[in-house]
């Protein structure tokens, strides 16, 4: 068929790469019912979570794999395609980091220490809040596609990822309080125990740095 | 002249073949960011493309079919022979056609302009000689096919960039819109209608003075701007669709501005293609008729009404399909994006018709898609895509040639 001026235009990146980001943030968000389960000791439920984190991460696998695969390298974009495909690699670590995390927790049933849970949960929340305004940030893609990258739509994305860092300034804070009070407590537990602790406080907060380097792959987007 | 109504008859066949491939393949592509846009569905398009394309052959077409008749090919060296020219453009109509059909069997992006002065020139060197062949013409010709597109893709970078300055990068884009695309609506049909005005209308028999043209241009512009105007304040925004600044309202105001520069593009598309079609045609008849080569005459406005016929049939009996599938081919063009491509290819083909050069329509398109890509307008455009569709040309001219240097044999023997 003669219609080959509709095969100039390719797809573009902006919907799918949203769709990832959704995927991998629900991966995350599951994280804190995972940690409620854990906290009320029931592990059938902990395994559940532990369950759909599995699925969403290999969901997540599976979009990314899709939109590398629609970005040939003579693809023209606004955006440079490097920029793109760092970013959703970016974007693909915080449903990796959920995936580690709950495996660790379900694989060694580890027992988070009562004066250390509601700090925990609090803290796991604040990195997925920053996991979640990610996604809004990541969600503005393609009304930037839409304006070319420039104007009041940039603008309001610059906004977004402000308050992205403002919210990671947050998790950071947090995590050093909660290794304060484990460092507390730690000679009274298990010291495998706490090792682990130590481990999963920090893979958690990993989360909400990988959010904050969502937010500086989109300025870079926009500083071109 | 013998057997007059026998080449009449062989070379509005031809032609009619010609113009029904146009129809049914290569009005796809001009209407592709159309459709590709959701701005106007299968059936308007269909509608829009039968009206103007018939349109801008009959109104524009007259400086291009001329210069097909008789520009290319010097006739003075045909003066006792007149039947070479006629077995000549009948072979150049049957070998563009027969490329086109080809090409489009096996979705090759081949361009009719570039199939038919192939095969014209192709003729002319063997049948009479490479010294008829009026090479500073051609070699405007081709060159054109370079310069056209460049302009398109200028054109479409300053029209995206206004658009993008304007309206897409306020805090308030929608009733940006709403108070601007009115202007772009205005702009699109003066430009259209000033330059078809001041070139094409003296074949169809008008005569219309300079300021008596752009009066009409500017009430033309400004009783259209303001039709778009009124459907424009009807659109409310959907709150289903929407985030912070309302695109997807303001690409429903660009719809309304899609229809029109479709419209141009159809029309534009007609004024150039159909021109190619029926150009050898026209060449044919006025030789068959007075039996002399080169005698001055103007292009009868029933061939270019023929053109248009062709077309229409085209798009009804096998082009719908073709729009259709563009229709699901395309899915992330937006009208703000399409009607800044359309814009710029459709000024830039009308002015080149009104000079009476056939540029390649696709080509053109393609080089104003890459323009709004410039931009930062469009979110992935193939680059090896539009390098097959620009070399496309560098096979197509020899093969239009080759083509019709055994359509040129065989005619002369079977009817000669």
């Amino acid at each position: 068929m003669g219609n080959y001026v509709s095969k100039v235009f390719g797809a573009s990146p902006a919907i799918p790469l949203q769709e990832h980001g959704n995927t991998c943030y629900q991966a995350a968000k599951e994280l804190i019912t995972l940690f409620e389960h854990v906290v009320a000791d029931n592990w059938d439920k902990v395994e559940e979570s532990r369950g759909k984190i599995v699925h969403l991460e290999n969901e997540a696998d599976e979009l990314k794999k899709e939109i590398r695969s629609h970005l040939p390298k003579s693809l023209f974009m606004p955006v440079s395609r490097e920029d793109i495909l760092n970013l959703l690699l970016v974007q693909d670590r915080i449903a990796n980091k959920a995936r580690h995390v709950s495996g660790l927790v379900l694989g060694r049933r580890m027992r988070i220490p009562e004066p250390l849970q509601k700090d925990f949960i609090a803290f796991t929340s604040r990195n997925i809040d920053a996991a979640k305004k990610a996604r809004k940030s990541i969600r503005e893609l393609d009304e930037l596609f839409e304006t070319g990258f420039r104007g009041a739509e940039a603008e309001l994305v610059i906004s977004l990822v402000e308050e992205l860092d403002a919210i990671e300034n947050d998790t950071d804070e947090m995590q050093a309080q909660l290794r304060t009070k484990l460092f507390g407590i730690e000679k009274d537990l298990p010291p495998v125990d706490v090792m682990f602790l130590y481990r999963v406080i920090e893979l958690v907060g990993e989360i909400g740095d990988v959010a904050e380097r969502i937010g500086r792959r989109l300025e870079l987007l926009l500083s071109h | 002249m013998e057997d007059a109504l026998v080449y009449i008859v062989l070379a509005a066949g031809f032609g009619l073949f010609m113009a029904w491939g146009i129809g049914a393949n290569d009005v796809a592509n001009a209407m592709a960011t159309s459709i590709g846009s959701r701005a106007i569905t299968i059936k308007q398009a269909l509608l829009i493309a039968a009206v103007f394309e018939f349109g801008g052959a009959v109104l524009a077409g007259g400086e291009v079919t001329s210069t097909i008749r008789k520009g290319m090919v010097d006739s003075t060296f045909l003066i006792d022979k007149p039947e070479i020219l006629i077995f000549g453009m009948l072979s150049a109509l049957l070998a563009a056609g027969l490329w086109l059909l080809i090409a489009s069997m096996k979705g090759w992006p081949v361009s009719t302009t570039h199939s038919i002065v192939g095969a014209i020139i192709g003729f002319a060197i063997v049948g009479i000689g490479p010294d008829s062949v009026k090479w500073t013409m051609v070699g405007s010709i081709v060159a054109s096919w370079v310069v056209s597109p460049l302009v398109a893709g200028i054109l479409a970078y300053v029209i995206f960039s206004s658009v993008r300055w304007l309206i897409l990068s306020r805090t308030n884009p929608l009733e940006r819109a709403k108070r601007f695309v009115p202007f772009y609506i205005f702009l699109t049909v003066f430009m259209l209608s000033l330059v078809t005005m001041f070139k094409g209308l003296k074949h169809v028999g008008l005569e219309i003075s300079t300021a008596e043209c752009y009066l009409i241009a500017l009430g033309l512009g400004a009783f259209i701007g303001v039709c778009g105007k009124l459907f424009i304040n009807r659109i409310q925004p959907d709150p289903q669709a929407e985030k912070e600044f309302h695109f997807a309202t303001v690409e429903r105001v660009f719809a309304i501005l899609m229809v029109v520069t479709a419209s141009g593009m159809a029309f534009a598309h007609g004024s150039n293609d159909v021109a190619n079609a029926i150009g050898p045609v026209a060449a044919v008849i006025s030789v068959a008729n007075s039996g002399v080569v080169g005698q001055e005459s103007a292009v009868s406005i029933w061939i270019l009404l023929l053109g248009g016929m062709g077309i229409v049939v085209g798009l009804a009996t096998y082009g719908r399909r073709v729009i259709a599938m563009v229709g699901r081919r395309i899915t992330d063009l937006t009208p703000s994006r399409g009607f800044a491509a359309e814009l710029a290819a459709a000024t830039t083909i009308v002015v080149a018709s009104g000079t009476g050069i056939p540029i390649s329509t696709t080509h053109t398109l393609v080089g104003a898609i890459l323009g709004v890509g410039m931009a930062r307008g469009i979110a992935a455009i193939n680059l090896s895509v539009v390098r097959r569709i620009f070399l496309s040309w560098v096979i197509t001219i020899p093969a239009g040639a080759v083509l019709s240097i055994i359509f040129f044999f065989m005619l002369s023997a079977t009817l000669g």
